[in-house]
This record gives structure tokens, sequence and C-alpha cells, in this order.
């Protein structure tokens, strides 16, 4: 497995991509044999968070059955084995997002929590009074809150790059919307309600002409499809394991080299010190620096699990796969009176497909398909400013993963129409 | 349907929803309260107008929302207008859940109770002009007003 990171970045041609076959892989995932109100389980919320294979669960009952012992901390074998183990999935880390050096991987215990260092640290150093902090109107709440609350602390403010009703972002005006005022863009590479696939290089490439540095939340963009974070040239990119076959708990912020030496220290406790006197600490180098207290090794352990099955699987016939899935929901959607399907027309989007039906609220829609055993999400999506822009208090969500079958897809279509059966009664 | 459903989506239900009881506003009322469940964005507004007796003479609701929450808001002012706010304050949360009928999880009862939350801090919301005396225990009232 270790040639994968040579040969991933020039595989990205459409044509040679493997058909994924689901059925091949299904079996990996305990869950999915479970019967919901006696019917198999459709599970539909994988931009909420996705499935597990056994894969994971076992690399991770291996650790606390065999190698556990606090990392970093004793000279004794379990101890070793485990901080072996932890580092291990480090690099399994670096090599999947595009050969980056371990100093540039920081474990954290998940994407907002990423996004909350990155505000916090580089954020409290860098902005003050009059900055500008750069987001879209189709950021997630983790990409939202912690800017606001750093704006809050500084007096700084945040400017919107807006979305056209299709759910593009506009950028005609990004160039101009830059200054010296502007601190940092934060932009998500896929928006987790409409699943527009954003030009992030074409972001960062603005942005940096600008001299403005971007963070990208990658959360729904790394279990999908591959992602190279120096093509990206991204000087920060943060992403979770529980959104892509691993555990909750785990996260990963990547960040150029210099810009972590720079930053501050965020959490401070133990792990992330050299020394340590009355007077005051001397912090650890990279990455420890930014891994205070005993970090969810045996979750890395359980990530790196996740990405060994990804890359097994494929990231490009997974991406395919999920295009696939998503275009055939449309499809169907579409062709149903009453129902509106939200963002980019298909193919050019990510398995991500939000739509409303006329008269049903979302929460009524997301409860009537689970008694057919399909999950979806309803509501917001923890993304409020988004949702008033498009002038949906709710949205249903039906989100894809490489488990999804056609036939999924299909039933949620007749679910619907069902759905929509239950209150067309006169 | 599938066969083992168990229906939340029933007659008494959908007829709530499709054809409520009192939505629309009061000209004149003397309470008023407006709240939401920003889980789901459902909202509800309840107007009334509660005489010297301190019977709720008139009784409407507006709002947004699913069919739990708008459904068991035209249930509760069927049932609470014409009565005096002691009913209202005795009315619980289980009655409430008791009035609607069907059974519903923990996230649902969220919605259900959304208009019995409303209606237990109308009571105690007079509009302007008719401050009295009754105690206001809702502060936030004009703020959410000017919204």
């Amino acid at each position: 497995m270790t040639d994968k990171g040579t040969s991933r970045s020039d595989s990205v041609n459409n044509q040679n991509v493997q058909q994924l076959n689901p059925a091949q892989w299904r079996s990996d995932f305990p869950i999915l044999t479970k019967q919901i109100h006696d019917q198999p389980l459709i599970y539909l919320d994988n931009a909420a968070t996705t499935q597990k294979p056994r894969q994971v669960l076992t690399a991770m009952d291996e650790v606390y059955e065999a190698k556990y012992a606090n990392v970093h901390r004793g000279i004794h074998l379990l101890s070793e084995e485990s901080t072996d183990l932890f580092e291990a999935a480090r690099d399994t880390v670096c090599r999947f997002i595009g050969n980056v050096a371990r100093e540039e991987v920081i474990f954290t215990r998940g994407t907002t929590e990423a996004i909350n260092l990155v505000a916090g640290s580089w954020g409290d150093q860098n902005v003050s009074e009059g900055d500008e902090i750069l987001l879209t109107e189709m950021e997630h709440h983790a990409n939202i809150v912690p800017w606001q609350q750093l704006a809050a602390r500084k007096g700084a403010s945040i400017r919107w790059i807006p979305i056209t009703d299709d759910g593009y972002l506009v950028l005609d005006d990004f160039s101009a919307m830059l200054s010296s005022k502007t601190k940092i863009v934060a932009v998500t590479a896929i928006s987790n309600v409409l699943g527009t696939i954003n030009p992030i290089e074409r972001i960062i490439a603005t942005a940096h002409a600008a001299n403005v540095p971007v963070l990208v939340d990658a959360a729904q963009s790394v279990p999908h499809a591959q992602v190279d974070v120096r093509c990206w040239d991204a000087d920060f990119v943060v992403f979770g394991g529980h959104k892509m076959l691993g555990p909750t708990g785990i996260g990963v912020l990547y960040a150029k080299r210099e810009l972590l030496e720079a930053m501050p220290p965020f959490n401070g406790g133990g792990g992330m010190i050299r020394r340590v006197r009355k007077e005051g600490f001397e912090p650890a180098d990279l990455p420890d620096k930014f891994e205070a207290g005993t970090p969810p090794f045996v979750e890395a352990v359980g990530l790196a699990a996740a990405i060994d099955y990804l890359e097994n699987v494929g990231l490009d016939s997974i991406a395919n796969h999920e295009q696939h899935l998503a275009a055939r929901a449309i499809d169907a959607l579409s062709s149903i009176e009453g129902v509106t399907v939200f963002g980019p027309p298909a193919p050019e989007r990510a398995g991500i497909v939000s739509f409303q039906i006329e008269g049903v609220h979302a929460h009524d829609v997301a409860q009537i398909l689970d008694r057919y055993g399909i999950a979806i999400r309803a509501g917001h999506h923890c993304a409020m400013p988004l949702h008033l822009r498009l002038n949906a208090p709710a949205t249903s969500r039906a989100s894809f993963y490489l488990y999804n079958t056609t036939e999924e897809v299909d039933a949620l279509a007749t679910a619907i129409e069902e759905t929509q059966k239950v209150f067309r009664r006169k | 349907m599938s066969p083992n459903e168990e229906e939340i989506y029933q007659e008494h239900v959908l007829d709530h929803y499709e054809d409520p009881y009192h939505r629309g506003h009061v000209e004149q009322p003397t309470h008023h309260h407006e709240d939401d469940n920003p889980l789901c964005g459902d909202v509800i507004e309840i107007d009334l107008v509660i005489d010297s007796e301190g019977k709720i003479s008139e009784a409407y609701f507006d709002g947004d929302g699913c069919c739990i929450s708008q459904a068991s808001a035209s249930m509760l002012i069927e049932k609470m207008e014409g009565t005096h706010i002691d009913s209202v304050k005795n009315f619980s949360a289980e009655d409430m859940l008791k009035l609607f009928g069907p059974k519903l999880t923990p996230n649902r009862q969220k919605c259900c109770l959304l208009s019995w939350r409303v209606l237990q801090s109308a009571i105690y919301a007079p509009c302007d002009g008719d401050a009295q005396n009754k105690a206001s225990l809702n502060e936030s009232q004009t703020n959410r007003e000017s919204t």
C-alpha cells in the first residue's frame, strides 16, 4: 500500500476509473444488515456521519486489546507500541493528503476543533480591529461561529461571498473583496447542503495574489475524492474522521509548516511542552505543540484504517460512484411534481442532494421516510445563513457514500411519492 | 405507508394540519407571544383576548413548520379558547402530548410542545397599551416584535 501515494494524482482521468460495485463492500459494514421498522436500513445520511467497516473497528479493538498504553509518556513496551501506532497513523494521513510533512499534520478532536484552533491561535495573533474575515454564504456553522467569536474578540468584521440561486459561489467580485484589511478566507471545498464543488485552486490563487491565506473546510471533500493539499496550495485544511468511515473524536488540521511554527499553542497541558517551570513554559516542537493532553490515539489508528480502506476501494471510484448516485437522485426527484432540488445540476456536484416537497415540512419527510427504513437528514444542516439565503427554513437531505446502491436511490424516490400521498388525501 | 407504521399522521392530525382551527390573527389582542424551535425552524405565534375575569374569549395562532407543530397548535387553541387562564396554567406538557394523541419520539415532542410553550408565555405577555398590572414574565417580547 506504500506506493499508493505516487500514483494518486495522475489517476484522476475518468476513463480509467474502475466502476465501484457497492455489493463488494457492503458486507464489511455490520450496521448495514440492520432492519429499521422491519425494513432493511437505507442509510442516506452520510454527510452527517458515515458507517464503519469492520476493518476500522478491528484496528481499534486490537489497540485496546493488545497494544494500549498512553503515548509519548512511557518507557515501557506497551507505551512504545501505542506511540508507534499513533505516529504511523500520522504518516498515513500525511501520505493520504498529498505527501505532506509530519510536522504539518495536527490531530484534533474533529473538524470543528481544528477550525477553532486556527481561529484561536492564528486568528488571535494575526487579526486586529478593523480587519476582515472572508467567508461564503454556504459555510457550515463550524466554519462561521469560530470566526464570529474571533471577530467579536478583536473588533474585526466578517464579509460574505454570495452564492447564486443554483448554489454556485459568485466569484466575480472576489478579487475586489480582498484588501489589506482581509486577513483570511475560510471556505468549504464542498457544500454540505448543496453538494457544490467549489473551485478551491482558483480561490486560493486569487487570495494568494492578494497575500491572503486560505483555510479550506474539507470535511465533505476528503472523504469522497482525492485531495492533494499541496496542489491546492492551501494554507490550512481541516477534516474529520467520522465522515470518512473513521471513528468520532478525531480530526485533522493540515497547515503549512511556517504558519504552524509562528503560531502560539492553542490548548495548554501535558504533551505540548518542552519544559515547564514555575515562571512559564516552553512549547514542544511540531506537531506536539498543538496536541495538548492525551491525544485520541486509538481514534487516530481507526482513522488510518479508514484511509487504508478508502484507498483500497479507490477514491476516484468513490467520487465517480457518488456522482452517479447523485445524478440518478436528482433526475428521479426533479421529475416528481412538487419536489424542488437545491444546488447545481448533475454531474458537477458531490453526492449530496437537498430537496423540499411542496406542502410537506422537512421533518415530516424524514419521519415518514424513516418508516421505510430510509435515514435522511432534515433541518438546516448546521447552515442557517445558507437556508435564509435559499429562503427555505428547512430542507431534507440525502447524501451518499460508497456502500449506497442505485436501488436505494430508487427506493428514496418511491418513498417520497408515498410521502406526498399522506398529505394529499383530498 | 409501511404496514407496521405507528401512525403519527392520523386522520385527525392531518385534519388539523390542513384545516386548522383559528389560524390567523385577532384584530386587537390583549396578549401575544411568538417563539420558534431553532432546531427545525418551526414558528408559532398566538394572539389572545383575555377578559377582566381572566377568561380567554378569543384565541388565534399563526406559524410555520412541520405537521406536528402546526396541528398541535390548532388542537391546543381549539381546546383552550373559552377557558380560564388557570386551566392553561394547569395544562401540563404531558396533557399536551396526550391531547395530540400519537406517540412521539423525544425530538418530535419538541415540535408538539412548541405551541404549548408559546401559550404558557402568552398568558403572561400583555400587548402594549394593556400592560395593566399583569406581571410580564417575558422580557424579550418587545425585542422579538422588532425583528
